[in-house]
């Protein structure tokens, strides 16, 4: 059975997607059990694959049994058997804690959503899980293809941004395709593993180059990162919770996966570091996306979409920490990967229950709420300080790295601007938590009397726990940084990184 | 130096902790929430005091709660200087609590629970820093501190308490995070630990230029301190409750920022490594020119409050000042100086409460008269002021004692008469609030003769920590002996 | 001039996706942009089948092979004489990408369409403004 895992996490899923839509046609209630039932497998899968990973090393799977090259094979390793945790766990816990802001947003479509839904982790697992470059891009868009269902589910203004963030998608698609094609050219494969062994004696050629850079673009473009971002805020914003929660988490976390892979396996440390020069200068556009990320974000006066340019901000961190070219910052890369999902999880959750409860998300919308929810702002908090790195939360470890990567490749701007990011998201989120906090009571409440404390009128228990144990997650993954460095980012990254 | 491994500092920490879920749940019963601050306050207390006899013996405790980072856990040891600092704070909990229940419900207070809970947050935050073994441990007792604070600041939920808090946050998160966080990498990148030693890790890992850099960013970057100009956060502050103000902002709060910069000349820097590079002298400039300052700008408050505020940057001051000198006699006075002066001002602060409570005055110029409404309050007023000054028979006298010989010691005449003149000042604008406040002819007393003291919840915890500071001055050995032990451990005798 | 004959089919994908590049970027009709990202799409398809392309070559099956093995009967198997089938084979995939992304896209538009009954950006931007 173990041995299956690299396909049933993908397998499962996608038939039960299958499942989820006949069964939406014949009962609208079995769509959940099932969806459940299908990311529950693909999760146990991906934590199996990854002890197994911790015990064996890695783990290559000949998808029907055909070699590579000719073959599609899955190749497991600590880093994506790491991600694709991430992914599987992060993807049920919003499934389970969705439930009841789908059933509220779209009573008609719940078949169709949950299909989306596990078609779309269906995708990303397997972009992540798979070691072949042109199956990764048929997975890519299979999560892109129905992540634009999901998100233009939302509000009105929903189709059209997903429309948008379409024409950028698939822009960005073509070039990873494009950029593919030139590896296929000069080396006749499309395997990952196989190109990385073809590459090193046409490191000077300039198909290669473009290769390089042309994929790059496309990858960054799926990411937003910055200045090409401009998709993701509305697409983001106005999508529904649901959706929004699965992927501001995810999506962009899983494409800073598939460069580290690139960098990491197909072109090799060696080449993107040393031969090709340019780090330095990818490193400079992180800190320009960072500083924008966080300058942007304190323009807006919207919970959901301050919120979408602080996960512009954070792709930053990670490109940039993975381009410092060492190995703290490809640590805090990597390790931000997790903690970044965790902590988008987190925050966007808290948005879709207060969405649930108040049908709005303009800061006007947050006053008092830490009375009216106090669950949900507790776990806020949590992820509030997870953002801005305080200890013990994971987000201070991540950044912890990458500061210390920065540091070790002298690149102080990079640690300036990790720090002016810190700053801005306090400001950011004690704005929100001064609302949230004090609004009520400024105008008719005078201090020093006894006033009646507002009700609580708190979401939805089981929106609530999936919510705490995000919260929870977010202390005790920082706690243990150093068994997660050692045991499973240590081997992640090639000896020859320094 | 021997250690042995327990884990009772963990659970001095903890003991504090622990009590808020119970505190939450209690809401509705006032009187069993407030039993159990005093249970959590007690139990903290006797924790502490149980390791003073191992730490006394040159005995250190040391515990690992986690390794979070490869090679850097979150780490407690307990030494003599730590528990100065925790012996300190934890006992004048217990006081303080008594001393809020008086004033939050002689003021009718809303949110009672919620100001317990970070209370006990801050006391376990505070525990915390003092135990800490590394940086790392204490940056992260040092940051919950800065924010567990913060809903206490705020509490009163006005536009004022607002600003204040923002101006709180802006310098304490602001400069933790932009200077402390950086350097602490940069050391921890030069020296691969972040362990504190003897004479501190950075010793020979450094060039001279980066060793300022990392003074300044570490010395400014604690601005729990107040050293200006990241100073003006605590006169802001003063309009948190005046428990908050008197243990959070005249004790635990700003010496928790006082005992990091301490750690960091002694623990990370080392004296040798400073003394070889003069730079004890930049520290003591900075705190020089903020000891004067303040108490100028102490002279021309009218609110009470912040009157005290001014004066607690310029006594948080002394103590950096006395580290700074790096000489023995003067780092004992320093030391002691956390302790000294926690007894007295927390007492000023009480009295400045007490008055509130019973009359609602806040400003200086209407207090004329109100020794003779007050006199209890007003007499325990004077012996705090007469610490803070630094005049016998209080225990202020002794720190003070031992920072003039340590200026003497240093050859540091200038500091000398900065430390003179400033006692000059804090007497000029301490006594003359007594004064008016006793020595006044009926007409000018601007009291009504039904005014009377505040509840006993109030009276006597003042009574109690005026009396303490007496004490001190007769029976100066815990503090002085700790402090006396610490220097020793730390210059090799 | 040399270069641009000889490797005219990389001319002819690029001007393609270049024209449908424009198109997405400066077309104010939603459906003229998705007609650029169609085009954008196909010069890439294009790009992949040309490369696969050999002169002289024909489509890869092999006559007088017997058997399951892939040239691994009695007779060689010439590479030169067949065209390249894997980028062939990898294109009927990334044409089925496009479609549904097509279809999608589509899809999308409709719902613009009905929502703020034009298909013109500056028109369903101004829509959004008044509100």
């Amino acid at each position: 059975m173990s041995e299956q895992y690299p396909a049933l996490l993908v397998v499962v899923p996608l038939l039960s997607a299958l499942v989820i839509c006949v069964a939406g046609w014949v009962n609208k209630r079995l769509c959940f059990p099932i969806a459940v039932a299908a990311l529950g497998v693909a999760a146990y899968s991906c934590i199996g694959l990854l002890l197994r990973v911790l015990d064996e090393g890695v783990i290559v799977y000949k998808l029907g049994g055909w070699d590579p090259p000719m073959g599609i094979a899955y190749y497991v390793d600590h880093l994506n058997g790491l991600v694709l945790s991430v992914v599987s766990v992060v993807a049920l816990l919003n499934l389970i804690a969705s439930k009841k802001s789908i059933d509220q947003e779209f009573p008609d479509k719940i078949g169709p959503f949950y299909t989306l839904y596990v078609l779309m982790v269906t995708g990303l697992l397997g972009i992540v899980v798979t070691g072949d470059a042109f199956n990764l891009y048929v997975l890519l868009e299979i999560a892109a293809l129905t992540g634009y269902g999901l998100l233009a589910m939302g509000e009105d203004r929903a189709p059209l941004a997903a429309l948008n963030y379409l024409y950028m998608g698939t822009i960005g698609a073509c070039f990873y395709l494009l950029g593919v094609g030139y590896l296929y050219i000069v080396t006749g494969s499309l395997n990952m593993v196989d190109i990385a062994k073809i590459l090193p004696s046409l490191y000077q050629s300039k198909a290669v180059l473009g290769a390089f850079i042309i994929l790059m673009v496309g990858v960054w473009l799926k990411m937003a990162f910055f200045p090409l971002h401009a998709w993701l805020p509305n697409a983001y914003t106005y999508a529904p919770s649901a959706a929004s929660s699965l992927i501001a988490p995810l999506v962009t976390k899983v494409m800073i996966y598939v460069m580290i892979r690139f960098i990491l396996t197909v072109f090799t440390p060696e080449f993107a570091f040393n031969i090709l020069a340019v780090s330095d200068s990818i490193v400079w556009l992180a800190v320009i996306a960072i500083v924008m990320g966080a300058i942007l974000a304190l323009a807006e006066r919207n919970l959901k979409k301050m919120l979408t340019y602080i996960v512009i901000a954070e792709v930053g961190y990670m490109v940039g920490g993975a381009w410092l070219g060492n190995r703290a910052g490809m640590t805090g890369a990597i390790l931000h990967i997790v903690n970044d999902a965790l902590m988008t999880l987190c925050v966007f959750l808290v948005a879709g229950n207060i969405v649930y409860k108040l049908k709005g998300y303009a800061f006007d919308d947050l006053k008092g709420l830490y009375r009216k929810m106090p669950f949900t702002m507790t776990a806020f908090t949590v992820g509030v300080l997870s953002m801005i790195g305080v200890p013990p939360t994971c987000g201070f470890f991540s950044k912890w790295y990458l500061i210390l990567g920065a540091i070790r490749a002298e690149h102080w701007f990079f640690m300036g601007a990790l720090l002016f990011s810190s700053l801005v998201n306090a400001v950011l989120f004690f704005r929100i938590i001064e609302i949230a906090f004090f609004e009520p009571f400024t105008d008719h409440h005078a201090h020093g009397h006894d006033h009646q404390p507002e009700p609580i009128d708190e979401a939805p228990l089981s929106m609530v726990v999936p919510l705490w144990i995000v919260a929870a997650a977010l202390v005790i993954v920082g706690i243990y940084t150093s068994d997660i460095v050692t045991k499973i980012i240590q081997f992640a990254i090639p000896e020859g990184i320094l | 130096m021997e250690t042995i491994t327990s884990i009772k500092p963990l659970l001095a920490v903890l003991a504090s902790l622990l009590v808020v879920p119970i505190l939450v749940t209690s809401t509705r019963v006032p009187n069993v929430r407030e039993a159990w601050t005093f249970v959590a306050a007690t139990v903290k207390f006797l924790i502490v005091l149980s390791m003073v006899p191992t730490v006394l013996k040159g005995t250190e405790i040391v515990y690992t709660v986690a390794e979070v980072i490869p090679g850097l856990a979150i780490k407690f040891r307990v030494d003599t200087f730590g528990m100065l600092f925790a012996l300190v704070s934890s006992s004048l909990w217990i006081v303080t609590s008594a001393y809020s229940i008086g004033y939050m419900r002689g003021l009718k207070e809303h949110s009672q629970t919620r100001y317990f809970c970070y209370f006990a947050i801050c006391l376990s935050a505070t525990v915390g820093v003092a135990f800490s073994a590394n940086l790392l441990t204490l940056y992260l007792f040092y940051e919950m501190l800065s924010l567990a604070t913060y809903p206490l600041v705020v509490h009163h939920q006005d536009p004022e308490a607002r600003k204040s808090g923002r101006k709180y946050l802006l310098y304490i998160l602001g400069t933790s995070i932009a200077f402390v966080l950086p350097a602490m990498l940069i050391s921890y990148n030069l020296a691969g630990t972040l362990e504190f030693a003897k004479q501190g890790f950075l010793a020979g890992t450094a060039s001279k230029p980066l060793i300022v850099v990392l003074l300044i960013l570490l010395v400014f970057g604690f601005a729990k301190v107040a050293i200006m100009p990241f100073h003006s956060w605590l006169p802001a502050a003063m309009v948190a409750p005046t428990p908050v103000s008197a243990l959070l902002h005249a004790v635990a709060v700003v010496k928790v920022g006082a005992f990091s910069i301490l750690r960091m000349i002694t623990g990370v820097f080392g004296t040798n490594l400073l003394l070889d590079l003069h730079l004890g002298t930049l520290v003591c400039y900075a705190a020089a020119f903020t000891v004067i300052v303040a108490s100028l700008i102490a002279l021309t408050q009218d609110e009470l409050k912040r009157r005290l505020a001014f004066s607690t940057i310029g006594q948080l001051s002394y103590i950096i000042l006395g580290i700074a000198l790096l000489s023995p006699k003067g780092m004992i006075g320093g030391m002691t100086h956390i302790a000294m002066h926690a007894f007295g001002k927390i007492t000023l602060f009480f009295c400045a409460g007490a008055i509130a409570v019973a009359t609602g005055k806040k400003y200086i110029s209407q207090m004329v008269g109100i020794g003779k409404r007050m006199p209890v309050t007003m007499i325990a007023f004077f012996i705090g002021s007469l610490s803070v000054i630094g005049l016998p028979p209080c225990g202020g006298f002794i720190s003070k004692w031992y920072l003039v010989l340590g200026t003497l010691e240093a050859d540091q005449m200038l500091m000398l008469f900065v430390l003179l003149g400033s006692s000059l000042l804090n007497a000029a604008y301490f006594l003359p609030i007594v004064y008016k406040a006793f020595f006044c002819t009926p007409e000018e007393s601007m009291f009504e003769n039904k005014v009377q003291e505040a509840p006993p919840w109030c009276v006597v915890p003042l009574v109690l920590t005026a009396l303490l500071s007496i004490v001190l001055f007769f029976y100066p050995q815990p503090f002085l002996e700790l402090a006396r032990m610490a220097v020793e451990g730390l210059l090799g005798g | 001039m040399q270069m641009l004959v000889a490797k005219y089919n990389y001319w002819i994908y690029i001007t393609l996706m270049m024209i449908g590049l424009y198109a997405m970027i400066a077309k104010n009709n939603l459906v003229k942009k998705i007609v650029g990202m169609s085009i954008f799409q196909t010069a890439i398809i294009l790009f992949y089948v040309s490369i696969g392309a050999k002169r002289g070559a024909t489509i890869p099956i092999i006559e007088h092979g017997h058997g399951e093995g892939h040239g691994a009967g009695t007779h060689m198997v010439h590479a030169v004489d067949y065209i390249n089938p894997l980028p062939h084979v990898l294109m009927l995939t990334a044409i089925v990408v496009a479609v549904a992304t097509l279809g999608v896209a589509l899809a999308l538009a409709i719902r613009v369409y009905n929502r703020y009954n034009t298909l013109e950006e500056d028109e369903i931007l101004a829509q959004i403004r008044e509100k």
